[in-house]
């Protein structure tokens, strides 16, 4: 796809802010399989390679690095319960990809919380498109680029929290959630659905928590709970970007 | 059970949940409550990401060098400064507090 409007590189840009930071994530994660887990190089790159959905590639590392082999059923079910998030987003990127089998495909092994969440955070459906594809893609080859580097000399570099990208991470979702919170209702589903992520963390296993904060949204979309009444006025349909 | 099939059995299982949600159909999202309940579903996803990205550890809520990152990054948002710097900014400024800390 050819850059063309104003519209395009603030995708491009903000799929580039949010895909490079995550992607050197996988210097973590390489280097967790590797030394923690004992998962040998090619093991840990069939994790990035096909598996390729972060929480769900640490939790299982995570496990296996502390129960040992024999934690396999916690270590499965917990990739797989961190990874069920990504069956909403699929949901939610479908009408965006469009139809044709391979491309669907490769959208679906794509789809995962930075693409889905640059992609959602675009106004048309050309730029939601483009910030989809762009950040997978750049999360994809720079996470497998990583992993292997930090499968091969991960303990030479330390824990990357150190270099604050964890933070950039957050101040990157926090940048695509900020234009979409122009109603009341947004502000409240944003605001219980954060509330509700970090109450539940130490109770449930990971991935559970944004999966039950999701239902805020259902709950508020369905009863349409401060929503704004459909009268014709003229600043009704303010701040739906 | 070897680490193969362990690696490979998960591998399999997260690729199938990524292609169930391509299966539902399109035109159930389409009438006015479904359409509302994605739109917010975006908000409530990148609110709880958020949250979780600046509280979480592991399974515990910590208060760290994130907090006043993005406190620092909201900030810049609200005066309208360009994504990139603010992102770039935040991990400054959590780089720089743990350095010191």
């Amino acid at each position: 796809m050819k850059i063309r409007s104003a519209e395009d590189t603030r995708a491009v840009r903000a799929a580039l802010a949010v895909g490079l930071p995550t992607a050197a994530y996988g210097i973590s994660f390489g280097a967790l399989a590797t030394l923690g887990a004992g998962l040998d190089l090619w093991q840990t790159m069939v994790l990035s390679l096909v598996m390729f959905t972060g929480g769900s590639q640490f939790a299982l590392v995570g496990v296996l690095a502390s129960g040992g082999l024999s934690a396999w059923p916690a270590a499965v079910a917990s990739a797989v319960l961190l990874g069920s998030r990504n069956a909403v987003y699929a949901i939610r990127m479908s009408p965006v990809i469009g139809r044709g089998f391979a491309r669907r495909a490769v959208a679906a092994h794509l789809t995962i919380d930075e693409s889905t969440a640059v992609s959602t955070a675009q106004g048309s459906i050309r730029s939601q498109r483009i910030g989809f594809w762009v950040t997978g893609l750049v999360v994809y080859v720079g996470w497998n680029l990583t992993t292997f580097v930090g499968a091969v000399i991960g303990d030479l570099l330390g824990d990357v929290s150190a270099y604050g990208l964890d933070a950039a991470a957050a101040a990157a979702f926090l940048g695509l959630l900020w234009p979409r919170l122009a109603t009341l209702q947004a502000q409240a589903v944003a605001v219980t659905a954060g509330f509700v992520a970090a109450l539940l963390t130490p109770a449930l296993m990971p991935g559970l928590p944004v999966l039950v904060a999701a239902l805020v949204a259902v709950v508020f979309g369905a009863t349409n709970w401060l929503g704004a009444t459909r009268r014709p006025s003229p600043s009704s349909s303010e701040g739906t970007p | 059970m070897t680490t193969w099939h362990v690696v490979l059995l998960a591998s399999i299982l997260c690729f199938g949940l990524k292609t169930l949600g391509y299966l539902v159909p399109a035109r159930l999202l389409e009438r006015p409550t479904p359409a509302r309940m994605v739109d917010l579903l975006t908000v409530a996803l990148l609110a709880a990401l958020i949250s979780l990205q600046t509280f979480a550890n592991g399974q515990e809520l910590t208060l760290d060098a994130r907090v006043p990152a993005v406190v620092v990054a909201a900030v810049m948002f609200a005066l309208r400064v360009p994504f990139i710097v603010v992102v770039v900014s935040a991990a400054l400024v959590a780089a720089g507090i743990r350095a010191l800390t």
